[in-house]
């Protein structure tokens, strides 16, 4: 079975932005970038599969400009055979991205796409249920657990009352939550022999796809902050405060 | 304008989300017409019926519709969807697997998590973890919606009188099935719509000592939340995780016990009107944020906690106690 793993470019998840003074959007000059953590997640189950024999190709993909090769070369020294850029000159939205990554998967028939369920730049938490609907694919969402059957795929979901467990035929869609697994690091053998596995470039255009953006960001702010409060000596104090001061008691 | 809310329930009782989606849509202001689609789920809709500014109240029932797969959920709200100026979700984790499959199904984008509705085109959410407000407007048909519940007052659940109407139309993909599932259960109030919580991290050092904070919710009504430390390390089940990529909480009050104060973690707690902080390191960057912190060992801090909310309760207890 071959897996296709969408691998997204995004600001490294310890940073914490800071918004342009002009409020245009955040500023991401000089900011340390890295792989979407939950993508890095997607890869690695992807890479279990083909060490279990499961899966026998792992395919990562990324859309953006030629940085992103940077992400999919970590991708490729995690484990995965071959990788996929499709160049556009800014990060598409959740829905051309899912447009393209259709093209991607018309070309390459995966029997399984893997995506994070979230980038943590945007939290949009879109584009894989998107690529479910535009495929007619069925979709595991927010996945805890998978396990592979023969033709299908049982996909367990962390949901707000707990879990979910649904049973999908292959192909089929599963975006990835942060106890999937954890994701190794790699070894320094593995990032060089990363740099020769195949890495093609290909477009929006040569896959047939129009991207457009529909949705204009006027204003990015920095939101409210809070200001620390004062340390309260003992539980006594605490309890008196949150009593008769805040009056949340 | 005319806005389809999608209504989030159990098929018993109409989930209290779906009253603050509602006050979204009223803001966008327009005919506010609810799907319920579920099954068994009449009741659900009679009292969805009876929501303040609801006009209409379909109801899809159906197996098809019991568990809420997205594929056959999607089908159903992009074929009634397309009739509307909004379709509007919670982001509850149901909005969120089914939604952004409407949008495609009806080539639009999706506005994520809205934390504010400035027109009937543009919104504000949060971005980057909460680290940035953005303010976007849509230029689609139909624009496609989930709603943060905690950034919204609920509309009044009595009051109103739509018509409930039936709808027979079924989409029942063949390509995914329900198999199960495991819901906690808990008597205590839900995370996301708890006064208070009081949320345990990594320093809580295992999920026995999780009861400690139990019987302090107990005391005070409280939910009970943690940090993803605390739920990797198999403390307490994942559906307790607060954070940007767990629940999103903003209760009266909230309280850290153990939590170093992560970004991510501040992302789902940080508009709770007041944070408490209990930490033995003072330089933990959640007292950046707590309006009352104490620097303590929390295994001497909760027990004595304990025993002085004891004496605060004392009247509304039992003389027995
Ligand atoms: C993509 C992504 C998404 C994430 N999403 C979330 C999310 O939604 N929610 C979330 O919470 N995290 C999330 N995280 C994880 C986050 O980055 C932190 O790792 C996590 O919040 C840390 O949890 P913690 O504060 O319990 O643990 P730690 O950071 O280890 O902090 C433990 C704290 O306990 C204190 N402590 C220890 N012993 C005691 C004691 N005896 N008495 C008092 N204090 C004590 C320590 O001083 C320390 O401050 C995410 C991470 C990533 C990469
Ligand atoms: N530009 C992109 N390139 C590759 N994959 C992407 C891209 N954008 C989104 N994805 C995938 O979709 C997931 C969810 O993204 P989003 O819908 O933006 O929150 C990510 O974790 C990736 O797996």
């Amino acid at each position: 079975m071959k897996i296709l793993v969408a691998v997204k470019r995004v600001i490294d998840y310890n940073v914490k932005v800071r918004v342009k003074p002009d409020q245009s959007d955040v500023d991401l000059a000089n900011v340390k970038m890295a792989l979407n953590p939950f993508c890095e997640i997607a890869v690695e189950e992807a890479v279990r599969l083909k060490e279990a024999g499961t899966a026998d190709e792992v395919v990562v993909v990324s859309i953006g400009p030629k940085a992103v090769q940077e992400q999919l070369r970590t991708a490729l020294a995690l484990g995965a055979d071959r990788a996929i850029q499709v160049e556009t000159d800014d990060m598409p939205d959740s829905l051309s991205a899912a447009k393209i990554l259709k093209g991607v998967v018309e070309k390459e028939g995966p029997d399984m796409v893997i995506l994070g369920k979230q980038s943590i730049d945007s939290d949009n938490n879109q584009t894989g249920q998107m690529l479910g609907a535009l495929t007619g694919m069925p979709q595991g969402t927010f996945a805890s657990k998978v396990e592979v059957g023969d033709g299908f795929v049982n996909v367990t979901r962390e949901i707000d009352g707990g879990l979910q467990t649904v049973k999908l035929n292959l192909p089929a869609i599963v975006t990835t939550d942060l106890r999937l697994n954890e994701p190794r690091y790699a070894s320094l053998p593995n990032i060089m022999k990363a740099k020769r596995k195949p890495l093609e470039t290909t477009s929006p255009d040569e896959l047939g796809v129009e991207v457009k953006r529909t949705i204009k960001l006027l204003k990015v702010e920095t939101p409210a902050e809070r200001s620390a409060g004062v340390k309260v000596a003992d539980v006594d104090e605490l309890v008196d405060k949150l009593k008769n001061e805040a009056k949340v008691l | 304008m005319s806005i389809l809310v999608v209504a989030e329930h159990d098929n018993n009782a109409v989930d209290p989300s779906t009253l603050k989606t509602l006050a979204a849509a009223q803001k966008i202001g327009g005919d506010i017409e609810v799907l319920v689609a579920g099954k068994g789920c009449s009741t659900v809709a009679e009292n969805v019926a009876k929501a303040d500014g609801v006009k209409k109240v379909m109801l899809a029932d159906n197996e098809a519709y019991e568990h809420q797969l997205a594929e056959n959920i999607s089908e159903l709200v992009a074929d009634l969807g397309k009739n509307y100026s909004h379709i509007l979700a919670p982001a509850t984790t149901t909005g969120k697997n089914f939604m952004p499959r409407v949008a495609a199904l009806l080539d639009v984008a999706q506005v994520s998590d809205i934390i504010s509705v400035e027109s009937d085109d543009t919104f504000k959410r949060p971005i980057y973890a909460g680290n940035a407000i953005a303010t976007v407007q849509s230029e689609d048909n139909i624009k496609v919606i989930t709603v943060r519940a905690t950034a919204f007052d609920a509309v009044a659940a009595e009051g109103g009188s739509g018509d409930v109407e039936s709808i027979d139309s079924v989409f029942n993909n063949d390509k995914s099935e329900f198999v199960g599932e495991q819901l906690a259960e808990s008597e205590r109030p839900d995370l996301t719509a708890a006064e208070i919580v009081i949320s345990g991290g990594r320093g809580m050092q295992n999920g026995d000592n999780f009861h400690m904070l139990e019987d302090i919710a107990d005391k005070l009504g409280a939910a009970v939340g943690a940090s993803r430390a605390a739920v990797d390390a198999g403390f307490v089940p994942n559906d307790m995780q607060v954070g940007q990529t767990g629940k999103i909480v903003a209760p009266q009050l909230y309280v850290a016990v153990g939590i170093s104060g992560a970004i991510q973690h501040l992302a789902g707690m940080k508009d709770s009107k007041v944070i408490v902080a209990i930490n033995k390191d003072e330089e933990a960057p959640i007292f950046q944020v707590a309006d009352y912190g104490l620097v303590a060992d929390l295994f001497d801090v909760l027990p004595e906690l304990k025993e002085k909310l004891k004496n605060t309760f004392e009247d509304s207890l039992p003389a027995s106690i």
